[in-house]
């Protein structure tokens, strides 16, 4: 008879690493790494089996405050070092941790390519539409106008939108969570920890020193049930603080409709993160408040496709029963050879 | 198919050199190819230099689109493709003229006649045709009318004449195998396995090849034929490599010998791509390849998989290198062991991208921002890229570091016999990872052995859980630290590690006398130049030796004693003077520069003059 050691029961705290926090007082942040230190016990995974590599910038500073392995590597370029990592070891948990600027500016290659190759990675990336880290300047989703230290007569470049940016590189997991909707959030990472191939998760994240109440509208318990619509797999779009308010669609486009005088919830566009075509998590992306619009938040599309770090091993599986196991001598004695006697 | 026997007389020779060229769509890379193993087959040393345009296909018939194969094969030992051409192969007017400069006096010319019509001969810029005026009577010429010949042999076996007409370098590598008194096996195996699928191709390219042999035979104006006889190599098996094939082949060994599966990020570069491509064929010998986004990519997942704790190899050149430099210097500060591979070619920026050059040496030794020591090691030949790629290994795990390769586009596309070691033969590469910390000890990520190298404690661990990082780490405890003292502290530290490994490698050994007038001192793929060079001196009773290295960072420590035996140093290299600033500034000595920037390696002659110049 075995007796088989059940692993340690893991707590939040155990997740902690001996380093001080060194964010601003009030960022964010704080509030993503407590989350995630929240939901991590929950996988039932050893400590010593996840790993979490950053770019530069302020988020990236994320592994240092967790005791597990971690990489906070060059700017722009943790999916491409978590790539190198979990195409070699697929067995361990990969973690990127990314900004706006860092994800989609300096690093936007990167993470195109690592999103289009479904790799087991779970990308999550922190949106507070500043660089902060430099100290103010406008990013890749600050809104035309914004006035920064770089642009003082309002910034001139057209935002990116994350997550249309990661639809449109194939994605197979899409969420959106606000910073401060705690369960929401913890949700999300264990949604994006559970799935299988590339999770993208944008957290709406406040800066509170260099671009605070950038996402006021959807944080504010006032405003956030009007701003905001909570997906729900197979569920009709409703939201409002009285669940009147709903999106139909009219045509290709997205409508908001009132509940009552005539329309009912079946003539609301259902929500199906499972859905092959991206088609329709791609228009939610495009939900804007600016645009008269509550921005979705949850699971826009997760959908299961084959994962390149499971398929690169497999190849090696199908040469090695093809071939048989490398053999040095059998390559150097192949083809033309000759002997001197 | 045997050898006919000789209804010509034949002329012994100890060595020779042939150079195939033709338009870029001639295939001349492959009739030198098929030239190079059939005599490597046949027991000669070989060394080959194969030449050809950035452009896949230029413009036909332009003097911008040729394409070069050079053999030189031998009796002896040689080390070179050979200054000059002995038979030079023109499949167009536009070959003829751009190599016609380096056949010598009296050396057979096989040119293709039909393709001297106006267009062609205008394209290369000829005003009238060169092989009905005497302005060739200088050399053996034979003008043989390859097009024509070639379709007539495989007429009516259903191929197109655009189709046939690719079979033209068939008929001039018969003509050739014939006129050198070679063996079309080889030949006719390959032409079997490559197109067997295509009966009607390869019955083509037999039929081209012997008509080719049977015109030598046969045509009156050839009338004599050579034999190089079989060099006498030390005993072994043998073949043929290329140097792109054998460093691919060493970081296979490596791996083997070290127990660790093999990753490669690497993005697609002229002329490294070769060593993507070889990697991505071996699979089954657990090979990871990783065909990055980009060069930044293929660095930074090549610093991922390090980090995971397998042989983590990068393969670019110049331009894709300097792309890497901001993650090299990641690689650097977080001490993980990986290979970063240089085979350069000429630059700046995309430069000569098929053409050879050393000047990217000091990209490797100061091409990073802050204080980045990274160890270089340099291969001398194409199968001295099969130890290259081991030693890098052995030094990468042994000092916890990133390793910089140098070869270059010469040795990368040239080939030479390659005795085939015993793979027992090829010693064991320990690699040591610290194992788990149950009992609540702390990890130092740190913390160093004798040779300053920390530990490679690989995720999965449990105990050892660390974060590395590019912001500057504690010593020993590795957490974040931006103490002044520290900081000075850790640069003296790495550069210390790189310096060590002076004393884990061989001392530096001459070819010749330890003392005399004149020392050549040279790196990579000038070596055999060099060395030729060198011999023929030492065979005019000069006192020159030579002395080749093969670690630039550190340098062997007995270089600097070496140098005070010897009155005057001279040191050629394929740039503008790059070692020689690393030697005066190192050495504080007056050294002598010769160098050249053509995207061609030294001959013999160019070192030979200046050692006769100074010695």
């Amino acid at each position: 008879m075995s007796i088989e050691t059940p692993l340690p029961v893991l707590k939040p705290a155990d997740f902690a690493s001996d380093q001080d926090v060194r964010w601003c007082p009030g960022c964010g942040d704080y509030s993503i790494l407590a989350q995630m230190k929240k939901m991590l016990p929950s996988l039932g995974m050893p400590r010593e089996n996840i790993v979490f590599i950053s770019g530069i910038g302020c988020s990236s500073r994320f592994p240092y405050y967790m005791n597990t392995y971690g990489m906070h590597s060059i700017h722009g370029r943790a999916p491409a070092v978590a790539s190198g990592l979990k195409t070699s070891r697929p067995d361990l948990q990969v973690w990127v941790i990314t900004g706006d600027g860092d994800g989609l500016s300096i690093g936007g290659n990167h993470l195109m390519h690592a999103i289009r190759r479904n790799m087991d990675l779970n990308i999550v990336l922190f949106n507070n539409r500043i660089y902060g880290l430099t100290k103010g300047q406008y990013s890749p989703t600050s809104p035309l106008g914004k006035k920064t230290k770089s642009s003082p007569m309002g910034a001139i470049d057209n935002p990116l939108h994350p997550l249309s940016v990661a639809i449109g590189c194939e994605a197979t997991f899409v969420a959106r969570s606000i910073d401060t909707n705690i369960k929401h959030l913890g949700a999300m990472l264990k949604r994006a920890a559970d799935h299988q191939g590339t999770s993208f998760i944008e957290v709406y994240q406040n800066c509170n020193v260099f671009n605070d109440g950038a996402w006021s509208y959807a944080k504010d318990r006032e405003t956030k049930f009007e701003t905001t619509l909570e997906l729900e797999h197979g569920k009709p779009l409703i939201f409002g603080k009285d669940r009147n308010m709903g999106i139909r669609l009219n045509g290709m486009n997205p409508e908001v409709v009132e509940l009552g005088k005539g329309i009912t919830e079946d003539d609301l566009l259902f929500h199906d993160e499972r859905s092959p075509e991206p088609s329709l998590a791609y228009l939610l992306s495009r939900m804007r408040y600016e645009d008269g619009y509550p921005e979705p938040i949850g699971v826009f599309r997760s959908v299961d496709v084959p994962r390149y770090d499971e398929m690169v091993n497999e190849q090696i599986e199908i040469a090695t029963k093809e071939k048989g196991r490398g053999d040095l001598e059998a390559l150097f004695n192949s083809g033309e050879t000759w002997k001197v006697s | 198919m045997a050898t006919s026997t000789p209804s010509k007389p034949i002329t012994n020779l100890d060595e020779a050199t042939v150079r195939f060229c033709g338009d870029s769509g001639d295939g001349m890379q492959l009739a030198g190819t098929q030239f190079t193993n059939t005599s490597a087959l046949l027991g000669n040393d070989v060394a080959t230099f194969p030449d050809f345009p950035a452009e896949i296909r230029a413009p036909r018939g332009t003097k911008a689109g040729v394409s070069g194969f050079q053999i030189h094969f031998s009796s002896n030992e040689i080390f070179t493709p050979g200054d000059t051409v002995d038979s030079l192969v023109a499949m167009n007017p536009a070959a003829l003229v751009t190599n016609l400069a380096d056949l010598r006096d009296g050396g057979v010319l096989l040119v293709n006649k039909d393709a001297f019509e106006k267009k062609g001969l205008a394209q290369a810029g000829y005003e009238s045709d060169p092989t009905e005026d005497d302005s060739l009577d200088k050399y053996k010429l034979h003008a043989v009318p390859m097009t024509k010949l070639t379709r007539l042999a495989v007429e009516g076996m259903g191929l197109s004449q655009k189709e046939a007409d690719r079979c033209r370098n068939f008929f001039a590598m018969g003509l050739v195998f014939w006129l050198y008194d070679r063996s079309l096996d080889p030949t006719l195996r390959f032409i079997e396995a490559k197109f067997g699928k295509r009966p009607e191709v390869a019955q083509a390219n037999t039929a081209a090849l012997k008509a080719g042999y049977h015109y030598g035979e046969t045509v009156e104006a050839i009338n004599t034929q050579y034999h190089v006889p079989a060099a006498k190599l030390g005993a072994g098996s043998y073949r043929n490599i290329i140097g792109n094939t054998a460093l691919a082949w060493g970081l296979l060994a490596a791996a083997q010998k070290s127990n660790k599966r093999l990753f490669l990020g690497a993005y697609p570069i002229t002329p490294a791509s070769d060593i993507l491509h070889e990697l991505a064929k071996h699979k089954h010998f657990n090979v990871l390849t990783f065909q990055a986004e980009d060069e930044i990519a293929a660095m930074t997942s090549t610093i991922g998989a390090a980090f995971a704790g397998v042989m983590a190899v990068t393969a670019s050149s110049g331009p894709g290198i300097a792309l890497k430099g901001e993650a090299l210097g990641l690689a650097v500060i977080t001490e993980l062991p990986m290979i970063c591979i240089n085979v350069q070619r000429g630059g700046p920026s995309t430069g000569l991208p098929t053409k050879t050059e050393q000047s990217d040496l000091f990209q490797a030794m100061y091409g990073r921002n802050g204080e980045c020591p990274m160890p270089i090691i340099a291969a001398q030949s194409p199968g001295d890229c099969f130890d290259i790629a081991l030693e890098a290994w052995r030094l990468a795990v042994r000092f916890m570091t990133p390793v910089m390769v140098l070869t270059d586009g010469y040795i990368a596309n040239g080939s030479e016999p390659w005795k085939i070691p015993e793979i027992s033969d090829i010693p064991k590469i320990t690699v040591e990872h610290p194992g788990p910390l149950t009992g609540g000890e702390e990890f130092q990520p740190y913390a160093r052995d004798e040779r300053l190298a920390r530990p490679w404690a690989v995720p999965g661990t449990p105990g050892l859980e660390h974060r590395l990082g590019g912001l500057e780490k504690q010593d020993i405890g590795g957490d974040v630290c931006y103490d002044p003292n520290n900081h000075e502290h850790m640069c003296e530290l790495r550069a210390q590690k790189v310096a060590n490994i002076a004393d884990d490698i061989p001392k530096q050994v001459l070819d010749g006398p330890d003392s005399g007038d004149l020392l050549v001192l040279s790196w990579g793929g000038t070596y055999g130049a060099c060395a030729t060079a060198v011999h023929f001196a030492q065979a005019a009773n000069k006192k020159v030796s030579h002395c080749h290295l093969r670690y630039l960072n550190p340098f062997p420590k007995n270089l600097g004693d070496i140098f005070k035996r010897f009155d005057k140093v001279l040191i050629p290299e394929l740039n503008l003077g790059q070692l020689d600033l690393m030697i005066r500034s190192r050495y504080l000595l007056d050294t002598i520069g010769l160098t050249k920037m053509q995207g061609k390696p030294f001959s013999v002659a160019e070192i030979s003059e200046k050692i006769d110049q100074l010695a």
